[in-house]
C-alpha cells in the first residue's frame, strides 16, 4: 500500500449509478404506458394544448406590439408542463426567461407571467404566492438562487425541494458549475432540469459542449444525472418526480437533461433559417410533444375527436381571454421608478422623484 | 447633525481593541441576537478566515451558522441571494477584494436589482464583507480598492468604516438592513487599535451619515475607510504651515450624506477628496461634482482629488508611492489657491 492509498487518495463515489443511461428515458409508446394514471395524461394532455395556444398567442402578441418580445417554448410544452405538476405546493420553481409556460402552469396569472416581457415591470407576480422566482433572464444565475433557497429550507426543518431550469446554453455559465457543485457538497433538495433543445440561440449543441451528454456533467459533481426525451411528457414527469422525492427524502440534488427542440425561433428578432434546415424542424415535428401523447391516449381510448375539440375550444377561450386583457393598455407610475430600489429611498433619490414630480406636473399642465 | 469626534476615541475606562476584534464582535452579537443571520464563505468556519474576522463563531454558534463553503464567489453569493429569498439574512465574505469579481453578475443582475424587479415583495437583506485596500504589502489582486464599481450600482448600499467603533456600528446596521449592504472593510486598519467597548450603544453608526472627525476652518478633507488615518496625519501636520483643516469621514458612500459634506464645505471654502483608489471615473469625481454644485458660490478653489494613479494596483514595493500620503495631500492643500493667510 502506497502512502497515496494510506493518506491522500480513496474514492469518495461509485461513479457507475450516477451515470445517465445511454438512450434518453421514454414511457409514452412503450408497454409501461398502460400503466399510467388516466387521470394524470388527460391533465397533462389540457396543460399542453393550452400551453402551445399560450405560445401562439403571446408570439401573436408580438407581432402587434403588445409584447416587446417572446421567448417561445413551442415545442417544448411537455418540459414546461411536467416541471410545474412534479412540485408540491411549498416547493419553489426557478425559471430561465423561456419558461413562462411552466410559471403559468404553476399558477401564475397568464398576464403576470408576461409583465416581463410586455415592458412593464420586470415581474408582475410575488415570487412568494406560487413559489415562482421571477424569470431570470441572465443564463444559469438562478441556479445557485435555488441551491440557497432549499438549503434555507433545510435548515429551518421543512419540506421544500426546489427546481430549476436552464437550456443547454445555460450549462456552459460558470454559475451552473458553482450551483451544481454546491449543492452536491451540501446535499441539497434540488432538482436541475436542463431543456436541451439544440440551439443557444444559433449556436448547435456540438458547439456548447464535448460532453457525451449533458446528462453526463452530473457525475462530476456526485450527483446523478437522468437522461428523459423531453416531448414524451409522462417520461419526464417520471424522471422529475422521483427525482423531487429522492430530493425530499434526503438524497440530494439530481441533474435531469430533457432532449427536446425549440420549434420556433429564439425570439421574434431571430433568423432560425440562418443557422438550420426546414428538414430538421420537419423531423421533430413528427415527434410533437402533443401528438405524442395525443397518440398514446388514443391507443388507451381516453380520448376522442369531440375531446379533443373540446380541449382546443378551452385553449381558444383561454387565448381569447388573454388577448383581450393583454390588449389593455397598462398604467404605470412612473413615481415607482424610485419606489422599489431600497426600503427607504436616499436623499439622492428622493431629490430626483421630486424632479420627476415636477416634470410630469408640468408635463400635466401643458 | 454630527458631531466632532476623534478617530481615535478618549479612554473611558475601555479596553483596548483592534478593528478585527470589533467586527468579529458585531458578528458574534448578531449571530447571537438573530437567528436567520448566517455567514457564509471560503476558510470562514474552522480557520475563522484568513484575516480571524470569524474567529470562534463556527465553535460557538455551529457549521450551519458559520459555513465553510466551496471556494466560488458566484456560488457564495448566488446561494446567498436564495437564503435572503427564503427570510434569511446571509452575510458572506469575499476574503480579498479581487476576489469579489467572480461574484459581479450575481450582485448586479440579482442582488441590486431583486427588490426593485419584484415592485418590493422580494427584499434581499444581504451584507457581503469585502475586505478591500492596500498597504498591507499584498501581491497583485489582494489589494484592489473597488467601491467605485459598487457605488454606481443603484439597489446597493456601500458602507466603509475607519474606525474601531465604527466597524462595530456599521457591521451591526449593515446586518440588520433590509437591503444589501456592501460592507468594505480597510485590510490595513484590520489591527488599529482604540479604547472600544461594544456595550457604548452611542457608538452604533447609522447607515448614511458622515462624521467630522476633526474640525478646522481652512479647508475640508473629506475621505473614508483606509485614508481616514492618513487625513487625519495631513491635519495634524499642516497646523505648521498655519492650515487648520476639518476631515470628514463619509462611512456610507451610499447613500452619501450630501448634507454633512456640503455644511462642511460651505465653512471652510475649500475642499479637497481623498482616497486611494483610481482618480478616474471614481468616487472622489462623483463627491467633488457634489460639492461644485451644492457648494459654488462658497468655494474659493476648485475642489481638488488626491487619488491612487490611474494604474493597475501596483507590487507592494511600490505601492507608497501609487497611496495617498500626507506629503501628497498637504500638497493639493497648498494648491488651493490662498490668498486670506
Amino acid at each position: 500500500m502506497t502512502v497515496l492509498d494510506q493518506h491522500v487518495w480513496q474514492p469518495r463515489t461509485d461513479p457507475a449509478p450516477l451515470l445517465p443511461d445511454p438512450e434518453p428515458y421514454r414511457l409514452l409508446g412503450t408497454p409501461e404506458a398502460g400503466a399510467l394514471d388516466a387521470g394524470l395524461l388527460t391533465t397533462m394532455y389540457g396543460q399542453l394544448v393550452r400551453g402551445r395556444r399560450y405560445n401562439r398567442q403571446a408570439t401573436a402578441l408580438t407581432k402587434q406590439g403588445r409584447l416587446a418580445v417572446y421567448p417561445s417554448s413551442t415545442g417544448q410544452e411537455a418540459c414546461e408542463v411536467a416541471a410545474a405538476l412534479a412540485l408540491e405546493p411549498q416547493d419553489w420553481l426557478f425559471p430561465s426567461y423561456r419558461d413562462t409556460l411552466a410559471a403559468v402552469a404553476r399558477g401564475v396569472d397568464p398576464v403576470e407571467a408576461l409583465t416581463l416581457l410586455r415592458g412593464d415591470w420586470h415581474t408582475g407576480y410575488d415570487p412568494r404566492e406560487h413559489r415562482v422566482a421571477p424569470l431570470s433572464t441572465p443564463l444559469a444565475t438562478q441556479l445557485p438562487h435555488a441551491v440557497g433557497l432549499a438549503h434555507a429550507a433545510r435548515l429551518k426543518g421543512d419540506d421544500v425541494v426546489a427546481l430549476a431550469m436552464v437550456g443547454d446554453g445555460g450549462t456552459s455559465e460558470g454559475d451552473f458549475h458553482e450551483a451544481l457543485n454546491f449543492a452536491a457538497v451540501w446535499h441539497s433538495p434540488v432538482v436541475f432540469l436542463v431543456q436541451n433543445n439544440g440551439f443557444a440561440i444559433s449556436v448547435p449543441l456540438a458547439k456548447q459542449t464535448a460532453a457525451p451528454s449533458l446528462a453526463h456533467k452530473a457525475v462530476g459533481y456526485g450527483m446523478p444525472g437522468r437522461l428523459v426525451d423531453g416531448n414524451d411528457i409522462a417520461a419526464v414527469h417520471a424522471v422529475l418526480t422521483e427525482a423531487v422525492a429522492r430530493a425530499r427524502e434526503g438524497g440530494g440534488p439530481t441533474l435531469v437533461e430533457a432532449i427536446t427542440y425549440r420549434m420556433d425561433a429564439h425570439t421574434n428578432a431571430d433568423d432560425a433559417t440562418r443557422y438550420r434546415e426546414d428538414a430538421e424542424v420537419e423531423a421533430w415535428r413528427e415527434h410533437d410533444p402533443i401528438a405524442v401523447l395525443e397518440r398514446a391516449l388514443r391507443e388507451r381510448d381516453l380520448l376522442d375527436d369531440a375531446m379533443v375539440r373540446a380541449t382546443e375550444e378551452d385553449a381558444e377561450r383561454m387565448a381569447a381571454a388573454l388577448r383581450e386583457r393583454m390588449n389593455e393598455d397598462p398604467v404605470l407610475d412612473p413615481m415607482d421608478l424610485f419606489a422599489h430600489v431600497y426600503a427607504e429611498p436616499t436623499p439622492q433619490l428622493r431629490e430626483q422623484a421630486a424632479m420627476l414630480r415636477a416634470e410630469l406636473e408640468a408635463e400635466a399642465q401643458s | 447633525m454630527s458631531t466632532a469626534t476623534t478617530a481615535t476615541p478618549v479612554a473611558t475606562g475601555r479596553k483596548p481593541a483592534t478593528m478585527a476584534q470589533a467586527l468579529n464582535r458585531a458578528l458574534r452579537d448578531s449571530l447571537a441576537e438573530d437567528p436567520s443571520v448566517h455567514l457564509f464563505g471560503e476558510d470562514i468556519g474552522t480557520l475563522g478566515g484568513v484575516f480571524r474576522i470569524t474567529d470562534g463563531l463556527a465553535k460557538e454558534f455551529g457549521d450551519s451558522r458559520c459555513t465553510d463553503t466551496p471556494l466560488a464567489e458566484a456560488g457564495i453569493l448566488g446561494t446567498a441571494v436564495g437564503m435572503a429569498m427564503y427570510g434569511m439574512r446571509p452575510v458572506v465574505e469575499m476574503q480579498f477584494d479581487a476576489f469579489a469579481y467572480p461574484a459581479f453578475e450575481q450582485l448586479v443582475s440579482h442582488v441590486a436589482k431583486m427588490r426593485n424587479r419584484t415592485r418590493g415583495t422580494m427584499p434581499l437583506p444581504l451584507t457581503i464583507r469585502v475586505p478591500y485596500g492596500g498597504g498591507i504589502g499584498g501581491v497583485e489582486h489582494h489589494s484592489d480598492a473597488s467601491e467605485a464599481y459598487y457605488a454606481h450600482t443603484p439597489g446597493l448600499h456601500v458602507v466603509t468604516p475607519a474606525t474601531v467603533a465604527d466597524a462595530y456600528g456599521l457591521l451591526r446596521a449593515s446586518i440588520a438592513s433590509d437591503d444589501p449592504v456592501i460592507f468594505l472593510e480597510p485590510k490595513r486598519l484590520y489591527w488599529s487599535k482604540a479604547d472600544w467597548s461594544a456595550d457604548a450603544p452611542e457608538e452604533v453608526a447609522p447607515i448614511g451619515r458622515a462624521v467630522v472627525r476633526r474640525s478646522g476652518r481652512s479647508a475640508t478633507l473629506i475621505t473614508y475607510g483606509p485614508s481616514l488615518t492618513v487625513c487625519l496625519e495631513a491635519a495634524e501636520a499642516a497646523v505648521q504651515e498655519g492650515w487648520d483643516l476639518e476631515v470628514v469621514d463619509l462611512r456610507s458612500l451610499v447613500p452619501f450624506d450630501d448634507e454633512t459634506v456640503t455644511a462642511s464645505v460651505r465653512r471652510t471654502g475649500r475642499a479637497v477628496v481623498v482616497h486611494e483608489s483610481s482618480g478616474f471615473g471614481g468616487v472622489g469625481a462623483e463627491i467633488a461634482a457634489r460639492v461644485s454644485e451644492r457648494c459654488f458660490h462658497h468655494l474659493e478653489a476648485p475642489v481638488l482629488r488626491v487619488a491612487g494613479f490611474d494604474i493597475p494596483y501596483p507590487p507592494p514595493m511600490l505601492e507608497r508611492h501609487h497611496l495617498p500620503g500626507v506629503d501628497r495631500i498637504l500638497d493639493a492643500v497648498g494648491r488651493l489657491q490662498w490668498e486670506e493667510a
